[in-house]
Order: structure tokens, then C-alpha cells, then sequence
């Protein structure tokens, strides 16, 4: 009896140890990858690289200046259009959640999540670069917007959800009309919430390739023009990665450094804002 | 008594009433985006699902020079790298969701590693594309040398153990929150009886736990198969289908989506476009039962 205990309790400290083996081994692979990154584009990056634009093989220098504007360009675009969509239908769901659209816009919104990047882009080139007559960076902000919309309809809907429902009934019973509660009290109070899903739905979409590669595509020049094609920080790395100049890599491996730096800025952001708002509840 | 309402002035209803309308025409575009996309793809795909119709699917030769499209080789990548990334990252995302979830839920040390698994989720797919170009395929090349494979490096199990990494936190961050909902009474009377840690983990919180778990892995699978750019950068896109095990495991490939990203821009005629879009139909209607399957048992589950 008292060897089988010892059995089963040794048994339980060995799965304890493999558990905790290949938890903490994750971070392994994480680790090395953000480090190779940070050692690998943290010499490339200087005021020089990010204002001036790409050159010629064989020059030495350029920089990423356009895509930085293309990228600052087109996630703002795409936000201008996700986030107040994505606010309302956020609202919607969580206002009236019992409705049939309800049902059916949730519906829509768990298959958005899931969509894989690149049917976004063959889509979005139909609808809009082949109307167009060409790549635009009105393509790609739009195939980013339709990217956005989940995480912000959901992060809406959720923290919606959370408030109580006092709030609303204490505003109405005031005689204020509908649609200011939404805006002056039920928005207000859920703002660090909803602001959360902006900057995760912000921070997935920057790093996002797949759907510009047939709808902004690239552009070696610093362009504002927003109906032509526009570079953008994940095409620029894609491109002068797969390209066989050493010169090229560095490029690219001192892009990915700034598109990292405001992936986990981002990321930080949405971190704080979250718990900001555990504690105000 | 009058009513209340009634006193809102006429201009104050009418914005009420626009509001409402607002409200309901942005959740309406979300049905048109969805059926829109669907509606897209089977116009577009429609050459070549009329002239090739279902034998599309498992015609073996890609070869748009003499226009005879097959989509076997791409299917054939596709559930191969999503099944191995999937075998490989199951241990891990379950073995995070046991250790954050039950042995170790609170305190800095499970923060953090609960913020290292969101960071992995986080990192673009692209930066791991280039990271493997770069570290990964020339491991992976000595290991091929080793083994007696062509080592070309890049291939299909290069492309899935960054997809491995990859899917991780999908499974793993479902898990933490389901085995965290294992009541805590069917815990302390398993304990009462005498059973170790180990014990409880196997015999209480899997058994709970085993559907919602599942769909964790559903939803992994989801993105897995639907994962561009950093599959496209490794796997060495081929459109030729090997011959032995060996070679099929550790030579390049083509998944769905790598053929899309890679080809899409240079189709020039019609039916080529058209196949490609065809594949890109099969992925999205895939993805999407995935994705519909595994968050329907996520509801029922957390609903009970």
C-alpha cells in the first residue's frame, strides 16, 4: 500500500515536470526569433533609413521611408472605415441580442474572424482593383478594414455586455433620447474596452501581407497618392527578403525591427488599456 | 400620465429613429460582406468549375503552360503541414492550458508566460517567414544532409514546424480559460477520495474539459490551413507531387493558399485565374465549417 502511494505521488511529480517542460519550452522559439530580429535590424536602423526611400541594388543605403508612409497611410485609412462600422455593429449585437440579424451578423462576424487573409485579397481585387484599373492603396486599406471588423465588433459587443444594465435604464428614465445614451454614456463607459479591440485589431492588421499583395501591391517611391499602388512595412520585408541581395536583406531585416517594435507597442497598449478597465469595473 | 417618451421633441425622434437604422444597416453589411465574398468567389471560380467540375479536385497535374489544372498536389500540401504543425503543437498548447489553467493560474511567473504565448500569436507571419529563410532552413538542411534527403532545406516540414509554433496560442489560450470553468467542487471531492494532481488532471478536468479542448484544436486547424505567408516563404512551392514518404515529408510543396499567393499575380488567362480561384473557394468554405464547428462547441460548452 504504501509503495503504490509512493508510486502515484512520483507519478504525479513527473506529469507536473512534463507539463511545466513543454510550457516553458515555447518561449524557446519565441525568444530566439525576437532576438534574432532586435541583433539583426537594430544596426540598419538610423534617421537615414527611415526617410529615405529604397535604392538600386548595388547602392549602399536607402531606407523604408515609404513604406512607412504606406503603411501609416492605409491603417488609417482602413481604420477610418473598421472602426465606426465596427463600433455600431458592436453595438447592435450587444443591444439587441435576441434578434434574428443578431444571430445571423454574429454569425458573419465568427466567419470574418476565420476567413484566411488571402481570400480577403482575392476578393477585395475584384471589387476593387479590377474596377479600378489597377492596385491602390484604397484596395489594400479596404482587404485591412474587412480585416478589422471582427476583433473590433467583438471587443465592442463584449465590453457592451459588461456594463451594467442600471446605466442605461437610469439615462432613458432621464428622458434622454436613445441614441445619446449610446453616445454620451454606454460608448464613454466602455471606451477603454472598445479602444483595446482599435489597437489589437490595429497591431494584427500592421503586420498583415497576404491581402495587400494583390491589392496595394508595392512601390519603390514615397507616394501620398492613394489611388495608385502604395509599399507597405510586411510587403517591403517580403519583397527584399525573397530577393537575393545582401543589401536587400538588411533592408528587410531593419524593417521587421520597426514592424515588430510597433506590433509589441501596440500590443503593450491594448494590454494596459485592458487592465485599465478590469479595474474601473 | 402622459407618456415620456412623447416628450422627445420631433427632431430628437427622428435621430433616434436614423440611429436605430444605422445600427441595423451595419450589422446588414456584415451579412453582405459574407455572402459577398462567397457570391465573388463562385462567379469567379465558374470557368473552371464548369469546364473541370469535381475531378478538379483530385486531378494530380498543375500545369497552367498546357492548361490542365489538378488541385490534388495543393491539398495534399495543405492537410500535410496543417496535420504535422497540428501533431507538433498539440503537447504544447495542452500542456500550456494545464499548467496556466490549473497548477500555476495567478502570480507574475504565470503572466508571464501568459504574455510570451499572446506575443507568439502576435509576432506577423511574415517575420517568421523571413526568420526561417534565414536560421531555420539551414538547420533544417543539415538535418536533411544527415538523413539522406535532398537537402534543399526549405520544404514541407520546414513550413510546418514555424506553422507548428505558430497555431499554439490558439489552442492554448481556449484551454487555459476551459480548465479554469472546471468547477471546483468536482475537483475537491476527487481530492477527498485521495487521488494525486495527476490524477484529478486526468480523471476530472480532461473528461470535462475533452470537447472544448477539441475545439481548440479545431480553431488551431482553421488557421493553420489558412496561413499564407510565412508557409509561402518556406515550403519551397513546387506544383509536383513526390513519389516516396520521405520525400514528401521533408521536399518542397505547395499549399492552397501558397499556389494562390504565389501565381494569383501572374495568371494570365481566364481559366488559370479561375482554378486559382477555385482553390481559393475550397479554402474558405473549409475554414469556415472549421471555424463554425469549433466555436459552436465552444458555446455549448461554455453555455452549460
Amino acid at each position: 500500500m504504501e509503495s503504490k502511494l509512493g508510486m502515484r505521488n512520483a507519478k504525479s511529480m513527473a506529469f507536473k515536470g512534463v507539463v511545466i517542460f513543454f510550457a516553458f519550452l515555447i518561449t524557446v522559439p519565441l525568444i530566439i526569433v525576437l532576438l534574432y530580429i532586435i541583433k539583426q535590424g537594430i544596426t540598419q536602423v538610423n534617421w537615414h533609413f527611415l526617410t529615405h526611400v529604397p535604392l538600386p541594388t548595388g547602392e549602399t543605403g536607402g531606407g523604408i521611408a515609404n513604406a512607412l508612409m504606406g503603411s501609416f497611410i492605409m491603417v488609417m485609412m482602413a481604420s477610418v472605415v473598421a472602426v465606426p462600422v465596427g463600433m455600431l455593429a458592436g453595438i447592435y449585437l450587444s443591444e439587441n441580442p435576441r434578434t434574428k440579424l443578431a444571430y445571423y451578423s454574429g454569425l458573419c462576424v465568427d466567419i470574418l474572424q476565420g476567413v484566411p487573409s488571402i481570400v480577403v485579397g482575392i476578393v477585395v481585387y475584384f471589387w476593387v482593383v479590377k474596377p479600378l484599373g489597377g492596385f491602390s492603396a484604397i484596395a489594400g486599406s479596404i482587404a485591412l478594414a474587412i480585416m478589422m471588423l471582427p476583433i473590433i465588433i467583438r471587443s465592442t459587443e463584449q465590453t457592451l455586455k459588461l456594463l451594467p444594465d442600471s446605466l442605461k435604464e437610469a439615462a432613458l428614465s432621464l428622458g434622454v433620447p436613445y441614441h445619446r445614451v449610446i453616445i454620451k454614456v454606454i460608448v464613454p463607459c466602455g471606451f477603454a474596452g472598445i479602444l483595446s479591440g482599435i489597437t489589437l485589431s490595429i497591431a494584427r492588421i500592421i503586420g498583415e501581407t497576404a491581402p495587400l499583395l494583390f491589392t496595394s501591391l508595392g512601390n519603390n517611391f514615397l507616394t501620398m497618392k492613394i489611388t495608385g499602388p502604395m509599399d507597405s512595412l510586411p510587403h517591403i520585408i517580403f519583397t527584399y527578403a525573397t530577393s537575393p541581395y545582401d543589401d536587400w536583406h538588411d533592408l528587410a531585416w531593419g524593417a521587421s525591427f520597426i514592424l515588430l517594435m510597433f506590433v509589441l507597442v501596440l500590443n503593450i497598449v491594448t494590454k494596459l488599456l485592458t487592465r485599465k478597465w478590469k479595474i474601473q469595473l | 400620465m402622459e407618456n415620456k417618451r412623447l416628450e422627445l421633441s420631433d427632431s430628437q425622434l427622428k435621430w433616434e429613429t436614423i440611429f436605430k437604422w444605422f445600427l441595423i444597416a451595419m450589422s446588414i453589411l456584415l451579412l453582405l460582406i459574407v455572402l459577398g465574398v462567397l457570391i465573388t468567389l463562385i462567379m469567379e471560380s465558374m470557368p473552371s468549375i464548369k469546364s473541370l467540375g469535381i475531378s478538379y479536385l483530385w486531378g494530380k497535374v498543375w500545369d497552367p503552360v498546357q492548361n490542365i489544372y489538378g488541385a490534388y498536389p495543393f491539398l495534399i500540401g495543405t492537410l500535410l503541414t496543417s496535420f504535422i504543425a497540428l501533431i507538433i503543437s498539440v503537447p504544447f498548447s495542452y500542456a500550456i492550458a494545464i499548467y496556466l489553467g490549473e497548477y500555476n493560474p495567478k502570480g507574475w511567473l504565470s503572466d508571464t508566460l501568459k504574455n510570451a504565448v499572446e506575443l507568439i500569436a502576435a509576432v506577423p507571419s511574415i517575420i517568421y517567414g523571413f526568420w526561417g529563410i534565414f536560421v531555420l532552413v539551414p538547420l533544417v538542411r543539415t538535418l536533411e544532409m544527415k538523413i539522406g534527403v535532398m537537402p534543399l532545406g526549405a520544404g514541407v516540414f520546414t513550413a510546418s514546424l514555424v506553422l507548428a509554433v505558430m497555431i499554439i496560442p490558439y489552442g492554448a489560450s481556449l484551454g487555459i480559460t476551459l480548465i479554469r470553468m472546471v468547477p471546483s467542487p468536482l475537483k475537491e471531492g476527487a481530492y477527498a477520495l485521495g487521488a494525486t494532481r495527476y490524477e484529478v488532471i486526468r480523471s476530472v478536468i480532461m473528461p470535462y474539459t475533452r470537447t472544448g479542448l477539441f475545439a481548440g484544436v479545431l480553431l488551431s486547424l482553421g488557421r493553420a490551413l489558412g496561413e499564407t505567408m510565412a508557409v509561402t516563404m518556406l515550403i519551397g512551392n513546387t506544383s509536383a507531387i513526390a513519389s516516396t514518404f520521405k520525400e514528401l515529408v521533408f521536399g518542397p510543396g505547395n499549399t492552397m493558399a501558397s499556389v494562390i499567393a504565389n501565381e494569383f499575380a501572374e495568371a494570365d488567362h481566364t481559366m488559370y485565374l479561375s482554378a486559382l480561384i477555385e482553390l481559393g473557394l475550397v479554402l474558405f468554405l473549409v475554414t469556415v465549417v472549421i471555424n463554425l464547428i469549433g466555436k459552436r462547441i465552444i458555446t455549448r460548452f461554455t453555455n452549460n
